[in-house]
């Protein structure tokens, strides 16, 4: 009789429920089969796993320049942005039109044909993207100005749905025929393929029509631009919210908005600068999709989008780190199960991995607990 | 007062009925055609009609069949149950035809052939690939309705048989499990193939909302396989074709009539082959001869649904013409044991009423569909 104090005893099936020990075994459980099926494929063929992840690599890196404009919105006007898988849409048609159309990737060759082609076709490829970006930010603006900006004091719900309204109109608008188009289209790719392999003779090219040589792992150009421009944004944007007045502003509206506006913050403009970066984003991310899965179409949104905001969820949303993070595990996930498990289950292995995540941490991985608002 | 008009109404009707009846035991055997001239494939029933009505013209110009003139009914069935099955009723029940060549969607001849095996109206479809449309609900055979294009697995084997002719053995099978187009198109592949010795190296099944194919594809190239079958619509081999030549895939892409869209992308696909029901640039006389005469009266070269409307008109005819008699119940044993030339390729019918006959093979190269050989079965 040591203490006079006794603390409920609690039975076995009290402490199994309160431990939650049974959940966390089979999550423990299942990552652990998951693991010895990656580890044995990895074992039997090195080659096709490496070059499964670099698969999953390049997925990963356009989800996360998608995911960017998510997360970013949402930390800061604290509103789910449906319509942006749409305006990533927008921006790969804009892109299209840009190249098919009006030949703009092509500009610099033909004002001063003397250039090395590289450069030539590199500068056009970045006007082509600049454009996007431009005309997405500005879309966003006005999206901001006639469908979110008279909601902003009501109820959440309302500006949420509000949200899939404008998602709706814009894939709608998008497939009249004079708008874009009703049916998928080949997408022109700014500039050729080029894909290189890599052994443990060293660094080669792909010849076309030959298959990679044994021992092989094989990237494209498309994969070395993807992953380069995903972490240039990623970083332009760290910096933005960071380092600059514009981004202290932001962070002092995602902060508190009233206190914001007596500092004379201008909450309006900062809210559309918000939209319209997360906008020019997507229309970088829209240019670099068409251009890896050389396809458009008015829905083309709606799924990179949806996997996008689950990335952003998955790694917390409202940051941005984690919005990358998220990105990649979500594109590791779906590659390395279509690979190894099951190709029509890969969506549903994704999802499950987010919502095992949230089991453990409700916030996602980088997520803050949510703070109290003044 | 009242009696007497309803009197006089009733024997104007027993004049004109006993008019009538006569009259078409020995006046032009009627042919309806029932297309979808409107709806949402206006250019699909333009182009049946119009391959229709010039084999009844061809007839008409050699002195008609049986001693007697041939009379077209067209109607606008619009690609749609309801209208179909209203133009069904009407040209049999008002305008007494016996035949019926179409309708050209699968959805809406699957109605019209319910209606045409219950009134004894013969009725081929020119281009409705659901094997429901020949068949009653215990399996068997519709004795009145017939098709003159083959259904969409035939494809599967034919281009097995094309493959392994080319002298391909191992082939990598990718599949939407959720199309059935591509699902039958698939099995009969693997079928035929393994039935003739090749290998299936590995098969593979995606969504049609998939747009990276990039693990499925690094699994192919692994797979060293020779053949990628990939019985889908174009906008899915657009960007499998793509990504294929980027991840190393050397095996040759091939796939069905799905692939045949003004869309196709001639520069991801290139190298790839395809079946269709028929192709203009094939050599045979009957063929050139066809597309002369067609371009000669439309302008245009004829696409493959005028070509089977051409060809259903033409057995539907000749299968009269067999049977010495406007009867429907003749006329239809004539088609299901007869042997008839058409432009598609010799036409013969299984017990299910599906046609047995080649199909043209079409390859992908240099920007442009080319056709290569017809195959048959």
């Amino acid at each position: 009789m040591r203490s006079s104090i006794v603390a409920p005893r609690l039975s076995l099936t009290q402490k199994i429920v309160q431990t939650k020990i049974i959940g966390k075994a089979l999550i423990a459980l299942v990552a652990l089969a998951v693991l010895y099926l990656l580890a044995v494929n990895a074992i039997k063929n090195p080659t096709v796993f490496l070059q499964q992840l670099v698969n999953g690599l390049q997925l990963g890196f356009v989800y996360a320049l998608i995911a960017l404009g998510y997360t970013m919105v949402y930390g800061i006007v604290r509103l789910i942005n449906f319509a942006h898988g749409d305006v990533f849409m927008v921006g790969a048609f804009i892109s299209f039109y840009a190249i098919s159309r009006f030949q703009l990737h092509d500009w610099v060759a033909k004002l001063s044909p003397g250039m090395s082609p590289f450069v030539a076709r590199a500068i056009g490829s970045i006007t082509v993207i600049l454009l996007s970006m431009t005309l997405c930010a500005l879309l966003a603006f006005v999206i901001e100005r006639v469908a979110y900006k008279p909601l902003r004091d009501a109820p959440r719900i309302s500006a949420l749905i509000t949200a899939i309204g404008v998602s709706f109109f814009l894939e709608y608008f998008g497939a009249l025929k004079f708008v874009f188009s009703p049916n998928f289209t080949p997408y022109k790719r700014p500039f050729d393929v080029v894909t290189w392999t890599l052994g443990r003779q060293g660094f080669g090219k792909l010849v076309e029509g030959e298959g990679v040589p044994e021992g092989n792992i094989i990237f494209s150009n498309i994969f070395v631009i993807i992953v380069l421009t995903s972490i240039f944004l990623l970083l332009l944007l760290q910096y933005i919210v960071t380092k600059t007045r514009v981004g202290k502003a932001m962070r002092a509206t995602a902060y508190d908005k009233p206190t914001a506006r007596l500092m004379g913050i201008n909450i309006d403009s900062i809210i559309s600068i918000t939209f319209g970066i997360g906008a020019a984003w997507a229309g970088a991310a829209g240019m670099l999709y068409a251009t890896a899965f050389p396809q458009v179409f008015f829905w083309m949104g709606i799924i990179p989008g949806l996997k996008a905001f689950v990335a952003a969820v998955l790694g917390g949303i409202g940051s941005i780190p984690g919005a990358f993070v998220g990105a990649l595990i979500m594109g590791q996930a779906e590659t390395l199960s279509a690979g190894y498990i099951s190709t029509p289950m890969r969506d549903a292995i994704a999802f499950s991995i987010l919502i095992i995540v949230l089991l453990i941490r409700p916030t996602g991985i980088f997520g803050e607990p949510s703070r109290e608002k003044a | 007062m009242k009696s007497r008009i309803v009197v006089s109404v009733v024997l104007l009707f027993a004049i004109a009925l006993a008019a009538c009846t006569p009259a078409a035991a020995t006046g032009p055997i009627k042919i309806a055609h029932l297309a979808p001239l409107s709806g949402p494939v206006p250019t699909f029933g333009a182009s049946t009609r119009d391959g229709g009505l010039l084999a009844m013209e061809e007839w008409n110009a050699k002195g008609g069949v049986l001693g007697r003139k041939l009379e077209a009914i067209v109607e606008d069935s619009q690609c749609t149950p309801d209208p179909a099955v209203n133009a069904a009723n009407k040209v049999i029940d008002q305008d007494k035809v016996h035949y019926i060549v179409g309708e050209t969607c699968s959805k809406a001849s699957i109605p019209v052939s319910e209606i045409a095996q219950e009134k004894g109206v013969v009725m081929i479809s020119p281009t409705s690939t659901n094997p429901t449309v020949t068949l009653k609900a215990d399996g068997t055979a519709k004795d009145y309705v017939f098709r003159a294009c083959f259904i969409d697995p035939f494809q599967g084997a034919v281009m097995a048989k094309f493959a392994m002719g080319k002298g391909y053995k191992t082939a990598f099978i990718m599949l939407d499990q959720g199309n059935d187009y591509v699902r039958g198109l698939a099995e009969a592949f693997e079928k035929a193939w393994t039935e003739m010795g090749g290998q299936v190296v590995g098969k593979e099944t995606y969504t049609s909302q998939d747009t990276d194919f990039s693990a499925i594809l690094t699994k192919v190239a692994d797979s060293k396989a020779e053949v990628l079958w990939l019985p889908d619509y174009y906008n899915i081999v657009n960007l499998v074709a793509a990504q294929a030549k980027e991840k190393g895939v050397t095996a040759v892409l091939m796939g069905g009539d799905g692939w045949d869209s003004s869309d196709l992308d001639l520069k991801a696909a290139d190298g790839g082959y395809f079946s269709n029901h028929y192709s203009p640039e094939d050599t045979r006389p009957i063929v050139q001869e066809w597309v002369k005469k067609y371009q000669a009266k439309y302008g245009s070269v004829p696409d493959a649904l005028a070509t089977l409307a051409y060809d259903a008109t033409n057995i539907l005819i000749a299968a009269i013409e067999k049977a010495g008699a406007d009867d429907p119940a003749k006329v239809k044993d004539a088609i299901a044991s007869g042997t008839f030339e058409a432009v598609s390729g010799t036409i013969k019918f299984d017990q299910y009423h599906n046609p047995i006959k080649s199909a043209a093979v079409l390859q992908v190269k240099d920007g442009k569909v080319s056709f290569i050989e017809s195959v048959a079965p």
